[in-house]
């Protein structure tokens, strides 16, 4: 069995370094081949692990590779640890991973960096499944690293765009904070511990649940910091509250990298980590509140803001920030295993939106704008299909107790944990009110984009004529697109088109079979996941199934947290229905403005009332952002620069100085006339001078 | 030191000087019936007789000869060693030059023989009179060299400027020696030593007479401010004759020089040192800042030398044994980076000119690879930059001793000015790599570019072979001068 993790962990590295090496000749298809059949593998004994973990009672256990670091008590070594919670996070890492690989076959026909594009893809899955096997906080960190470098390299794949660019700097910077705080939550726990390895930091959080060190002239208590910071690492990667903004400018990369990266696999990592700590953070009682409120008031906001964008990645990218948002408030009331059962749905029905939504796009021939669609239902059949059951599967329609799609399932659980919560704590009934409002604004949303894209007019028939090249002339005259809107931008027409795209008409067509096979499989898992796992992660079987190779007692979640989920499965009635209830209300809501009253939401934009401008501008984040920390930031670097740097440290510094030693050379040549008297005159000088100096030295003048 | 006992034993000791002396007479016999074209068996000769007085100054017997006067020690070994293998090269690279300039002379190579006979003297003289005989002898050998080109104008103001200077340098040396000849009753240095230990601090006349000398011996090594000749001198001479000047005559000044301060002044030393380090630290600021205004390369190697010159007498003012291993390590690495500069000089030219100033490098590296990377080396080397020989050099075997001896304030002045003179070898790097090329390069002659590429590999890698090697015979000479 360790080996054979092993192999697990590191078949995606060698496909990344074989992708790389072998993509160095012209034909690329090897390179991409390999990458492919490295993750299958990968992903196939990844559910090996997983099913012998969910039903065969395997015991977890850790494999040490070879030591990191180790500096005095600083001891880091390289392992892989597998229990319940690593074997879900490998299912999900793999299965998405190795079916955006061959998805990618298809998505990434044309592009003439595919090798490079795999080797991407793969490495990003090695980082990802160092970060999930994790022993210790170094690994961990690295592996967050490593993902965000891999995530770097992707969006800005296409790194002729400048646009591409600007967005993938802005993701690594805006990690940065969030790394920064990581970081620093990692240093903490190592001072309070003396270990960063989580077998030895879990056991003992109860020491010190009552420490308290003073600052700033108050007490906090040590948890709650510890706690905090590594939650500031958190929301930076999983793109929460004040840290989002990086996750929707994300999708300048490929959509291939949104769904495997932005959707499904990376920005989960903060959940996981929250859930993996849960032993602290459930001692921390103000931190969870605020990882409760952040989660709320992220899925709130991100719904909203998803309701008015026309950009159909930037819809689903809203999305999963909003649905981000549920799974840290069901990690912020305690309800650790309704978390990471969203996030193990949700990775199957948000995979399958991106790559459907990444089916329309490459039938649309690299059109984004959901205004420019339209009928699409009868061209692309198969993708109009799998995206429906994904919209189903988000919105969380099901029928309680009977069956429901995936989503119905973790969101019902959420939600109910929150419920139970709630009756002690205000923040979770907070978070309850909100869960129920944003399912309901997630149908509208998810319905708005179905509608928009697959029924009504075929708008682009009539731009069909004019061309792509006019396409920027052709947007809708509401487009008041503000300057750090960045809306819209069109994933570039590859120039090597060849035959299969160039010269035909631009009727929209259906997708290869390389990517309508994965979108199938996704489908799958997005009708079936809840209803088959259900039990298992939130159920009756859940104290069972959660086994953690971290403790010895072998418990991954509190005690308390069993608690929880007890009552929460003894709530009202009323509870499991309000969310299907929203649910339907927004789906109306949405039929009726899409369906029904064509051209209503078009005249809603066109409007552009204060609510609808102040949810397409994004609540005015991007704005604000710019002005307080971009512009602060440029005027401040251009203060110590202009005035620091050059006017103060490199005047007097290195240039005077190099000035001054230029000049004193051309003083000190001149006496350098060419003349034997004043060559003479200067050596008598001389020993006129060591002579006086002499006399002194010699302490023979007093 | 074993006296020598007889008159046979004494010429033993001196079998260096012997070998030279002799050779020289009959080179220039040989040469007068042989005439002009007789130049290159005179210079092999040369060469032969120079490798010949270097195996016996090494493997001879020890001992001092001529009533203290002459004394053949581990410290003289090791100098004349260095200083008629610098001499050896001298000649190959002159005669191959004055060659091609049409100017072979037999004369040459005798000259060259005097003056390694002059030096020799130097690095064994145990007494005020050789210490003149042999600084005088050197002088004139290198007077005549300076103005060899004499249909060169520029050449000729060389010699003659050389010479005036020189004289006046020989003047205010002889005045000190009277002086201190005066005060201490003898021109011996270890009587000198005894007398000055007795004097009991009324010894500044003695002293007064030191200064004097150490301003002479200063001149010879072209340390500032008496170096005011040595820019002009090295612009007017030949090529090959400013690559002798530049490394074997300061050998020989800084290791009389030494020798005179450590045994004749061991009681003083905190006096002279002031005295010393003064001159050390005007050299290294002159050197490295009057440096900067440069074109001219000739002019350039001239502040350079001055400088590390500055470096040599900071080791000699450690006063300690170290500081005399310091000074002979710090020579020889200094002596192979300078003349491995010197023949890339005359290995560079273009259309039959010499590449002199710094603009003609330009674009080296496009026209001639291997030059161009062995100018490079070397520069970098005497720039002190790791992990080439010169670094080693300063930073070991200069500022150790130093700071070792508690001048670490000097030491760090050093550091200072080595970075400024950093510049204008990083400058000539420079060109050589990222400028445009005006054109073609002619091919260097064979000698030259030998010797130039020796050196750079000498530089880095072989030197750290080699100076494990010669390190113990550098502190055995250190312990020879009977300092701890």
């Amino acid at each position: 069995m360790e080996s054979l993790v092993t192999i697990l962990v590191f078949a995606p590295l060698l496909g990344a370094v074989l992708a790389g090496v072998l993509g160095k000749r012209g034909d690329s298809k090897p390179a991409m081949a390999v990458a492919t059949v490295l993750l299958f593998l990968s992903a196939g004994l990844s559910w090996g692990v997983f099913y012998q973990t969910a039903w065969h009672e395997l015991e977890p256990f850790v494999v040490r590779i070879a030591p990191f670091i180790s500096v005095g008590d600083f001891q880091s070594a390289w392992s892989i640890r597998v229990d319940t919670l690593s074997a879900v996070m490998l299912v999900v890492v793999t299965t998405v991973s190795a079916l955006v690989h061959l998805y990618s076959w298809g998505y990434m026909a044309e592009d003439g960096g595919r090798s490079r594009f795999f080797s991407y893809l793969s490495l990003f899955t090695f980082a990802m499944l160092m970060l999930v096997t994790a022993a210790d906080f170094m690994q961990l960190f690295f592996g967050w690293e490593g993902v965000g470098l891999a995530s770097y390299l992707l969006i800005g794949f296409w790194f002729h765009k400048p646009t591409a660019n600007a967005a993938a700097i802005k993701a690594f910077v805006v990690n940065r904070v969030g790394d920064f705080g990581f970081a620093l939550g990692i240093m903490t726990v190592f001072w309070m511990f003396g270990s960063i390895e989580f077998a030895e930091v879990l056991p003992r959080v109860g020491e010190f649940a009552r420490t308290e060190w003073a600052f700033a002239g108050a007490q906090w208590r040590a948890l709650d910091i510890a706690c905090l910071l590594l939650f500031v690492g958190a929301m930076g990667k999983s793109a929460q509250f004040f840290l989002h903004t990086w996750l929707p400018d994300a999708m300048e990369g490929p959509t291939p990298v949104s769904a495997l990266i932005h959707a499904a696999t990376m920005v989960t990592a903060g959940v996981y980590m929250v859930c993996l700590l849960a032993p602290m953070f459930e001692l921390a009682p103000q931190a969870k509140q605020i990882v409760t409120i952040i989660g709320a008031v992220t899925a709130l906001f991100a719904a909203t803001v998803g309701l008015a964008q026309n950009d159909i990645k930037r819809v689903i990218a809203y999305s999963t920030c909003s649905q981000l948002g549920y799974m840290f408030f069901a990690a912020g009331v305690g309800a650790y295993q309704a978390a990471m059962f969203h996030l193990f749905t949700h990775a199957f029905f948000k995979a399958l939106l991106f790559l459907g939504a990444g089916s329309v796009i490459h039938g649309m021939h690299h059109e984004q704008d959901m205004r420019r669609m339209g009928g699409l239902m009868r061209y692309l059949p198969l993708t109009f299909a799998a995206m429906t059951i994904g919209n189903i599967a988000i919105a969380g329609f099901g029928v309680p107790h009977v069956f429901g799609f995936a989503g119905f399932y973790s969101k019902d659980s959420i939600l109910e944990a929150a419920y139970a919560a709630g009756q002690e704590n205000p923040t979770a009934m907070f978070a309850f009110i909100v869960g129920v409002l944003v399912a309901g604004l997630t149908a509208f949303y998810s319905f708005r984009l179905a509608f928009m894209t697959f029924n009504g007019p075929a708008v682009w028939k009539h731009e069909a004529d004019a061309g792509h090249g006019l396409k920027a002339a052709a947007h809708h005259p509401d487009d008041h697109a503000t300057a750090a809107q960045n809306e819209s931008h069109s994933e570039p027409d590859v120039s090597e088109h060849g035959g299969a795209h160039g010269d035909h008409d631009h009727t929209p067509h259906e997708s290869p079979w390389t990517m309508l096979v994965p979108l199938g499989v996704l489908s799958v898992g997005a009708i079936f996941a809840g209803f088959v796992f259900h039990e298992r992660f939130f159920g009756e079987e859940q104290a069972e199934f959660w086994r953690s190779a971290m403790r010895p007692d072998r418990v991954l979640f509190p005690e308390s947290t069993s608690r929880l989920l007890e009552e929460a499965h003894h709530v009202p009635e009323w509870v499991l229905w309000s969310p299907t209830v929203a649910s339907l209300i927004g789906l109306a809501a949405a039929v009726f403005i899409y369906l029904l009253r064509r051209g209503m939401g078009a005249r809603i934009a066109a409007n552009a009332g204060p609510l609808w401008t102040f949810f397409y501008n994004k609540w005015f984040f991007d704005e604000l952002y710019h002005f307080v920390f971009v512009r602060g930031a440029a005027k401040l670097g251009e203060l110590f620069w202009k005035r620091g740097d050059r006017d103060t440290i490199d005047k007097l510094g290195p240039n005077g100085l190099a000035a001054l030693s230029y000049f004193g050379g051309r003083r000190l040549v001149r006496i350098q006339t060419g003349f034997l008297y004043h060559y003479a005159f200067v050596m008598l000088l001389g020993v006129a001078g060591l002579l006086t100096y002499a006399l002194f030295a010699f302490g023979a003048v007093e | 030191m074993i006296p020598a006992s007889s008159l046979a034993e004494a010429l033993g000791l001196a079998a260096p000087e012997l070998i030279l002396a002799v050779s020289a007479m009959l080179i220039l016999v040989g040469g007068a019936f042989g005439g002009r074209g007789s130049s290159g068996v005179a210079s092999l000769s040369a060469v032969a007789a120079l490798i010949g007085a270097a195996v016996a100054a090494a493997w001879g017997d020890q001992g001092v000869a001529f009533r203290g006067g002459f004394i053949a020690d581990d410290m003289a070994a090791f100098a004349k060693a260095a200083i008629y293998a610098a001499s050896a090269v001298a000649v190959v690279l002159g005669e191959r030059w004055l060659g091609r300039a049409g100017n072979a002379q037999f004369e040459f190579p005798v000259l060259i023989l005097i003056a390694a006979l002059g030096m020799g003297m130097m690095a064994s003289a145990g007494d005020l009179i050789h210490l003149y005989v042999g600084v005088e002898l050197h002088s004139l050998a290198l007077y005549v060299l300076a103005a060899f080109q004499r249909d060169d104008a520029r050449s000729s103001e060389a010699g003659l400027k050389y010479f005036v200077l020189g004289a006046l340098s020989s003047g205010l040396l002889l005045y000190g020696a009277s002086l201190i000849y005066g005060f201490a009753g003898s021109v011996r240095f270890d009587d000198i030593a005894r007398a000055t230990a007795a004097l009991e601090g009324e010894g500044t006349g003695v002293l007064f007479g030191l200064v004097f000398v150490i301003c002479g011996l200063a001149f010879k090594v072209s340390a500032a401010p008496f170096h005011m000749w040595t820019p002009d001198v090295y612009e007017g001479a030949p090529l090959p004759m400013v690559a002798f000047f530049t490394t074997a005559p300061k050998m020989a000044a800084l290791v009389v020089l030494a020798r005179l301060l450590y045994e004749g002044f061991p009681e003083a030393v905190d006096q002279w040192r002031q005295v010393v380090l003064i001159v050390a630290l005007i050299s290294m600021a002159v050197g490295a800042f009057a440096g900067l205004a440069q074109r001219n390369l000739k002019r350039l190697l001239a502040y350079s030398s001055i400088s590390n010159m500055g470096y040599a007498l900071l080791a000699i003012s450690a006063g300690t044994a170290g500081g005399i291993e310091g000074l002979l390590i710090f020579m020889v690495l200094y002596m192979v980076d300078s003349l491995g500069l010197f023949a890339c000089l005359i290995a560079a030219n273009r259309a039959g000119r010499s590449m002199e100033n710094i603009g003609d490098f330009s674009g080296l590296s496009r026209v001639n690879m291997p030059l161009a990377v062995t100018v490079t080396v070397l520069a970098l080397s005497i720039a002190g930059i790791p992990p080439m020989a010169g670094f080693w050099a300063k930073y070991f075997f200069a500022f150790q001793p130093a700071i070792e001896a508690g001048l670490w304030g000097p030491a760090a002045f050093g550091l200072l000015t080595g970075v400024v003179a950093a510049f204008y070898y990083l400058r000539l790097v420079k060109t050589i790599w990222f400028d445009p090329a005006p054109g073609e390069a002619d091919v260097p002659p064979l000698d030259a570019k030998l010797i130039a590429y020796a050196s750079a590999i000498w530089a880095f890698p072989v030197f750290y072979v080699v100076v494990s090697l010669i390190e113990p015979y550098a502190a055995q000479a250190g312990r020879s001068l009977g300092l701890s």
